[in-house]
């Protein structure tokens, strides 16, 4: 139970971390910061990773999160960095 | 033994350090200048979480095909994928982390719900992950105008029925180990559940609030990937997916503000269908102009203000603007955008279809910066936007839109709307700017209109 109130406070800390850190972004930014913090939360496979692996079934799980994680992350920086590319100043 | 024991200390340093790097990533990807760098950080922190995550792995070979699949699928579509199409893209690769932490909470169920609080943290991250996997889904089906089913069809109102009877089956599902048993799988049923909860929870919302939508179920992929870390005690999902969560809810509000509605009222109630109380008899006459005269009216401009809609996406005219835009400054015209937060479907639309027709951002403007100085502008030219620059919001106390921030083009000196037709916004309220004195409507396809006046300026 401790363990669980320690990362429960860096579960708020970090909520209001992100919450002062992005407070005022400007409107042309807020695609790619969606954008990019979509490929962020495939930070879920780090989460797929470490996945029991033990029946037939859990292996399965952990192969599909695995791969539909690796999508989202891939697939988020990239489509990120193109949208960030074409933005100019005059 | 010893080499388990030295891989998860080295692996808890690593994910600090994982962890400082996306918190400086993402602050990073706040601010014109250091975007770009931002997302490489936040990149490099995610390569070496997962490869210090990928070598503790006992057997991980079938692990790497996984990801080599992901990597291949993802880039490919990213690649591939046309800048119009990005806001389902960003829905569709959300709904894969959703689905993604779906699985975690479903697997890591049938390995250790031993106590209360595990058990309850499963049952919400199932929830959570869910919902915004085929939530996303069904935003994507929107935007891409693959799915589309009225808000009034009898589809909706079941999906809407079973979303509600999801709550309640959710309740019961947190407090189900100190039940009395009932015989039933109750997780199964869960599981079914959740995934219909998420189309319920989005079929109902219309185009005009997709904005709002998608930057909440962007947070909710986060606080699915936060609550997935708490699950598997892992503190870089849980920073991570902190962040993600928290920049989602800046968005959310930031597009609720902008149309002055609480999200509850977004998300559950919608626009009253249709408000009689409104004023709509004493509209009067439109007057149509054509591209001859409306070119005439441009040439002799010394300020023009541009303000994108929806309608801009649709007909896809962002090139053809930027090459009016650049043309009337040839001409010596002052050109500006006015861009509205929630102008067309996801947070910051427009500027992306405006960079991508390689508009500098700096001619961007917001409505706070435009409208102080919109007796100076001599044209204002609406394309395809609609309830962002409808006078009733600041003249009308009783329009269902009254109180949402505009772009107060009426008070440009001219204004011309480029239209298909006369029907209303996304809010269905008639919009009174069209009947003003000083407006002009310019019928028919915006990418033609514009490319009309584009060419009647290089004769």
């Amino acid at each position: 139970m401790e363990t669980y109130m320690l990362l429960g406070f860096v579960l708020i800390l970090s909520i209001y971390l992100g919450l002062e850190l992005i407070s005022k972004v400007p409107s042309t930014l807020h695609t790619p910061l969606m954008s990019g913090a979509n490929a962020i939360s495939g930070i879920a496979l780090v989460g797929a990773l470490v996945l029991s692996t033990n029946s037939n079934l859990q292996g399965v799980i952990a192969f599909f999160a695995v791969t539909f994680a690796s999508i989202n992350v891939f697939g988020g920086y990239l489509v990120t960095n193109r949208m960030l590319k074409m933005f100019k100043k005059k | 033994m010893e080499f388990f024991s030295e891989i998860s200390a080295i692996q808890n340093i690593v994910y600090i350090i994982s962890s400082i790097l996306f918190i400086t990533g993402i602050k990073m990807l706040g601010k014109e200048d250091t975007a770009v760098k931002g997302n490489f950080l936040s990149a490099f922190a995610m390569f070496i979480a997962v490869g210090i995550t990928v070598i503790g792995v006992v057997d991980p070979f079938v692990l790497l095909i996984g990801i080599a699949l992901g990597a291949i699928i993802g880039s490919s579509i990213a690649l591939k994928v046309k800048m119009t199409s990005i806001p389902e893209m960003v829905a569709l690769f959300n709904g894969f982390g959703g689905l993604a932490t779906f699985l975690i909470a479903w697997s890591e169920f049938n390995s250790i719900p031993d106590n209360l609080f595990q058990h309850i943290l499963i049952v919400v991250t199932v929830f959570i992950g869910g919902v915004t996997f085929t939530g996303s889904l069904i935003a994507y089906g929107k935007l891409s105008e693959k799915i589309k089913i009225a808000k009034t069809s009898i589809i909706t109102k079941i999906f809407t029925t079973v979303f509600y009877a999801s709550l309640i089956f959710l309740t019961y599902s947190i407090v189900q180990p100190v039940m009395p048993i009932l015989d039933f799988d109750f997780f199964t049923v869960l599981l079914v559940l959740t995934l219909l909860a998420g189309i319920g929870f989005v079929l109902p919302i219309g185009g005009g609030d997709m904005p709002v939508v998608i930057s909440l179920l962007n947070s909710l992929s986060g606080i699915a990937a936060a609550f997935a870390g708490l699950l598997l005690l892992n503190n870089v999902l849980i920073v991570a997916g902190s962040l993600v969560g928290a920049s989602g809810l800046i968005l959310t509000i930031i597009m609720a503000k902008a149309m002055n509605r609480s999200i509850t009222n977004i998300l559950f109630v919608g626009y009253a269908s249709s408000s009689s109380s409104s004023t709509s008899e004493e509209q009067g006459e439109v007057s149509p102009i054509s591209v001859g005269d409306a070119y005439l009216i441009l040439e002799s401009a010394s300020s023009v203000l541009i303000v994108p809609g929806y309608g801009m996406a649709v007909a896809q005219a962002q090139h053809v603007v930027r090459e009016l835009g650049e043309l009337l400054e040839a001409n010596g015209t002052e050109v500006k955008y006015g861009i509205h937060p929630v102008a067309g479907r996801m947070p910051g639309h427009m500027n992306v279809l405006l960079a991508e027709a390689n508009v500098p951002y700096d001619v961007l403007a917001e409505p706070d910066d435009v409208n102080p100085t919109m007796d100076a502008v001599d044209v204002a030219v609406v394309i395809g936007a609609n309830d962002v620059v409808n006078p009733s919001a600041t003249e009308e106390p009783g329009s269902p839109i009254y109180g949402m921030p505009i772009i107060e083009v009426h008070k440009a000196k001219t204004v011309f709307v480029l239209k298909r037709s006369m029907s209303s916004g996304f809010a269905g309220v008639q919009n009174p700017l069209f009947f003003k004195q000083n407006t002009r409507m310019l019928f028919g396809d915006a990418k033609e209109s514009i490319g009309g006046l584009v060419s009647e300026f290089k004769e």
